[in-house]
């Protein structure tokens, strides 16, 4: 079955920038189509902006040419229809960013938009927001009372801001 | 024939799409320069990874419209980008205005208050039209309208909080918040202006007219400003021009030349 094949390589697709995590647990995959010579991989970006992008679509080229062969031509778009969410992330997913001192995005906000993560290291409940942006567009910083580590969390994006 | 292609082979439909997208494209695009050229010129750390970040999230949502503009045969995204000329530029004047004396390579003294006013009257007017796009005639756009204002959401809420802050501390900090909503203001009024195409822009349901636009953003800013007992700029003049019709100042070209400059060694390249 090629699409299981698809799905396969992709899970070998690592975020460029979170090297713990692979594209299929961060909600990114839409959509795999699939004609008699042409695979069409659909996928959402998690910020427009993301400079990531390119060699992600590079990285899922290669990787899906290596499981199926090169009988296949192979399209990589991004859609921003329907729009990626933080709530796309597996439970897998949100296991994985810990792994790499990334707290997984809240599952729920605030009403006043405001919004609360544990500490991915020694999972205490005192932290506090340092920096709503942080190093890439899809995370913020903070810094947790307890442990005394500064740490990121995915910032949760939602279609009801 | 799908909704949005009958749509677009209507020419009338599709010039007013066409003018309305290089608005909203143009208008982040040259945004999006002003504010990465505060790179490492911020007033902290902090705020210097804030302001990238949100100038990476602009020129994103500039990217979405232009790649609207190249799927209805407007041109290619990055051509469209980096080598219109000024005249051919549809942005408001306000935005393209330099961010203070010198160059971000040399002498850079820049004016943090009106980078704060001129991205916060911008941004509060960008939310405006984005709610009223959600519900464009055009579903693309629709659809972008809705990816753009999850990113737009934190955009608004920090240069919100840089406003009410530096106005509310008083003193000198007050004074030059002051000077620089005048500032801004003297440019304010192209920002709500729709061009040309404005009556079919608002007529085929691409979004709202100019005037609701408008009063939306000053009843949205009314309560900040009574709540700081700031005076609102209701006059919203444009001392140097409409920047919708292609009128332009020479910040703008020489802007043009700067960020176009990779992009002119070989157009045909793949970056």
């Amino acid at each position: 079955m090629i699409k299981e094949q698809v799905r396969t390589a992709l899970s070998f697709v690592k975020d460029p920038e979170i090297d713990s995590i692979n594209i299929l647990d961060l909600g990114m995959l839409h959509e795999i189509k699939l004609t008699n010579y042409e695979i069409t991989i659909l996928l959402l970006p998690t910020f427009m902006g993301c400079p990531a992008l390119e060699i992600i679509k590079k990285n899922v080229e290669s990787a899906v040419t290596k499981e199926v062969g090169d009988a296949f031509t192979i399209n990589v778009e991004f859609i921003f229809h329907p729009p990626w969410t933080s709530d796309r992330i597996t439970s897998k997913g949100r296991e994985q960013l810990k792994k790499f001192g990334i707290a997984p995005p809240p599952k729920q906000m605030e009403k006043d938009g405001g919004w609360h993560v544990d500490c991915p290291y020694c999972g205490s409940t005192y932290t506090t927001l340092e920096n709503i942006f942080g190093p890439t567009a899809c995370r913020s910083i903070l810094y947790c009372k307890s442990c005394k580590n500064p740490f990121e969390a995915m910032k949760p994006i939602s279609t009801l801001m | 024939m799908s909704e949005q292609s009958k749509s677009i082979s209507n020419p009338i439909y599709k010039e007013a799409l066409t003018e309305l997208l290089f608005q909203l494209a143009d208008d982040d695009f040259i945004v999006a320069f002003r504010g990465s050229e505060w790179l490492g010129l911020a007033p902290h750390i902090e705020e210097d990874v804030a302001f990238s970040s949100i100038s990476q999230d602009t020129m994103g949502h500039a990217a979405i419209f232009y790649k609207l503009l190249e799927d209805i045969g407007a041109g290619d995204m990055d051509y469209l980008a980096h080598a219109r000329q000024a005249e051919d530029r549809r942005n408001s004047i306000m935005l393209e205005e330099v961010n203070g004396t010198g160059t971000y390579l040399s002498e850079p003294h820049f004016d943090w208050a009106f980078a704060v006013v001129r991205h916060y009257f911008y941004t509060q007017a960008k939310k405006i039209r984005i709610d009223s796009l959600k519900n464009s005639s055009y579903q693309p756009l629709a659809e972008a309208a809705v990816k753009v204002n999850m990113e737009l959401y934190y955009h608004l809420l920090h240069w919100k909080t840089w406003f009410q802050e530096l106005v509310k501390a008083g003193g000198e900090a007050r004074e030059r918040m002051e000077q620089a909503v005048k500032k801004v203001s003297s440019n304010l009024g192209d920002l709500f202006l729709l061009g040309d195409q404005s009556s079919n822009i608002s007529s085929l349901g691409l979004i709202e007219g100019e005037e609701q636009i408008k009063q939306r953003w000053v009843a949205t800013m009314t309560p900040v400003f009574e709540n700081l007992q700031l005076q609102i700029p209701l006059t919203m003049e444009m001392e140097k021009g409409n920047g919708r019709i292609g009128q332009h100042t020479k910040d703008l070209e020489v802007a043009l030349t700067t960020l176009s400059e990779v992009y002119n060694i070989n157009p045909a390249a793949n970056w």
